[in-house]
């Protein structure tokens, strides 16, 4: 049986918030989607998922804070941002203008912060969800970041979610022991969802300086050299937790990247170190995985959501 | 005007002394291209995994051909994968990126800099200033003659040619510093415009201060992306509003006034740059 690809239904419900189609950007790889317009429409994409938002103007990091390694890149921004104020004034109404949907990512140096971030969303015009950006490595505490304790996280979690107006996410680390428990504090805190995964925290050393290649030393890890870490995480998460929606990323590149992620549980997945390599990876990326699901013969979404869990595969 | 991403087809793959000239079919890069722009290419083919863009400035924008040109230097995986691009391959192509070099509003003297392949802008920005009606002197330099790049073109573009080199293989041994200030006072030159490495631009612009003429500077910094979503290629850049802000090169950039630029404070976090209070605590 020969399907068009007209005939797949993209549409997708993530954290209960209905989307047209399971392709999103990610969290610091798109900024807030403006830089994107020449190469995609952000309203075509399931959501635009903007960088990481803080109550006050940050600088980021001291350079380099970039290395390019196997199939992936360390990053050390440090959250380079306007903060809450701006990013209200000329950021979100820019997305919303454009009939974009926006998912805001939100980080915080406390659980009050957090809160604070949610309480000055609430109302704001294009938010869908927000995300809770628990797991960033480049912050000061490094490793100590709350995606890396399940009653830390649930603290911010609880917070968040009692300021905020709409459905939150909390995006998990995967440099965890356990993150079936971290997902379940969050979940029992009041998540929505899940977003999964975060970098890993990395280094690169120069042999040329014999010193480390990043100003901040390490760096979070990202790209298709992390995807089957995310997947597994996505995997280990879906199993525990079947009923509670994830949007996956890590190292999606292509429309069978992220076939892998819905298939392994996750109801939409987030494009992001992709698109320095292809600008319009998001677009493509749902495109391609449009016409994958047409040649597998799925009509919907729905269907492939976790199916790898499931018996009867080919 | 506004970037397009497209699939450039490789016409020509020439050596140019060091460097590789590469040639491309890009017609829309072409027809919006200014001098002081760039492009960034996809390297290694649609499954590489150097995921990264490698940036170049435009040597060469040809509108009415739809070609572009870029200088490249061998200097890792993703430049030795392009010099070996065989001319028919197709390289995925973003641009032009960036804010172009500021033309004078009227016809000016001006002094041209550049280190290396830093050279590429130019030939077109000379061009334009002469058919402005400006004079033109051109300085090149770099560690030694195969590293000159455009000097066979240089008298085309420019009323005078200065050329140093570090060993004295090609014009006198020195810096492209070395007599700058005389240059400059000797022709009456009222703008400098320069590109090359770092060390050197932030040079030309204490000699250019020194004079009291401005500087515009095409920086090379690393970048990522190129098109101002990774925020890895920025420095610190103080605005008209007297703030210092760490700004992107790839977007605000890669062109700045030189006297905006903090050049002893490129590589790190000054204290004063807008955000900074806010990295000690989180």
């Amino acid at each position: 049986m020969a399907l068009t690809s007209t005939a797949v239904d993209l549409a997708t419900v993530l954290a209960g918030v209905a989307l047209p189609n399971p392709v999103l950007t990610a969290s610091g790889c798109a900024a807030a989607g403006r830089e994107l317009a020449p190469y995609l429409d952000p309203a075509e994409l399931g959501a635009v998922v903007t960088k990481s938002v803080m109550l006050r103007a940050r600088s980021g990091r001291a350079t380099p804070r970039m290395a390019e390694t196997p199939s992936g890149m360390l990053n050390s921004i440090g959250l380079q941002g306007p903060g809450i104020e701006a990013f209200l004034a000329d950021d979100l109404p820019w997305l919303a203008a454009r009939g974009a949907r926006a998912v805001v990512s939100i980080a915080g140096g406390s659980v009050a912060e957090f809160a604070e971030l949610a309480g000055r969303l609430a109302g704001a015009p294009g938010l869908a969800l927000i995300e809770a950006n628990i797991s960033c490595p480049n912050v000061a505490s490094r490793g100590q970041v709350f995606a890396c304790d399940p009653a830390a996280a649930a603290d911010v979690v609880a917070a968040v979610t009692a300021a905020a107006d709409v459905p939150v996410l909390a995006k998990l680390s995967p440099d965890v022991t356990d993150i079936v428990s971290i997902a379940r504090a969050c979940v029992a805190a009041g998540a929505a969802g899940l977003s999964m995964v975060n970098t890993l925290l990395g280094m690169v050393i120069d042999t040329d300086s014999l010193r480390p290649v990043l100003a901040g030393i390490t760096g979070g890890l990202s790209g298709p050299a992390i995807r089957p870490v995310a997947v597994r995480c996505v995997w280990q998460v879906h199993q525990a937790l079947p009923e509670v929606p994830i949007l996956g990323m890590g190292g999606i590149r292509s429309g069978r990247d992220a076939l892998q992620f819905l298939l392994a549980g996750a109801s939409a997945v987030s494009v992001g170190t992709a698109v320095f390599h292809d600008p319009s990876a998001p677009a493509r990326v749902l495109r391609e995985l449009r016409a994958d699901l047409a040649r597998l013969g799925f009509t919907r979404v729905s269907g492939v959501v976790g199916l790898a869990h499931r018996d009867g595969g080919r | 005007m506004t970037p397009s991403q497209v699939d450039a087809r490789l016409v020509g793959n020439d050596p140019a002394g060091a460097y590789r000239l590469l040639t491309l079919h890009a017609p829309a890069v072409a027809g919006a291209a200014e001098p002081g722009q760039f492009v960034a290419l996809a390297v290694g083919g649609p499954d590489s995994a150097l995921l990264l863009r490698r940036s170049f400035a435009l040597y060469t924008a040809d509108p009415d051909q739809g070609l572009i040109g870029i200088v490249v230097a061998e200097h890792g995986a993703g430049t030795a994968w392009l010099v070996r691009a065989p001319v028919g391959t197709t390289l995925d192509v973003v641009g032009p990126l960036g804010r172009p070099f500021r033309l004078p509003s009227a016809p000016c003297p001006a002094v041209l800099v550049a280190g290396g392949y830093g050279s590429a802008p130019m030939f077109e920005l000379g061009r334009r200033l002469r058919a402005l009606g400006g004079a033109v002197h051109l300085v090149l330099g770099a560690a030694a003659a195969p590293r000159l790049f455009g000097l066979a073109e240089a008298t085309d573009v420019a009323d005078s040619v200065t050329v140093r080199t570090d060993d004295g293989s090609a014009g006198r041994r020195g810096l492209v510093t070395d007599g700058l200030g005389e240059l400059i006072e000797r022709t009456r030159a009222r703008q400098v415009y320069a590109c090359g490495p770092m060390a050197m631009l932030q040079a030309v612009a204490e000699v250019s201060a020194a004079c009291g003429i401005p500087a515009q500077v095409a920086v090379e910094e690393s970048m990522a992306c190129g098109i101002g979503v990774c925020m890895t290629c920025v420095l610190p850049v103080v605005g008209a509003d007297g703030r210092s802000r760490m700004v992107r090169s790839c977007a605000e950039g890669p062109v700045f006034d030189a006297d905006r630029v903090r050049w002893k404070d490129v590589g790190t976090l000054p204290a004063d740059v807008l955000g900074a209070e806010a990295m000690g605590w989180h």
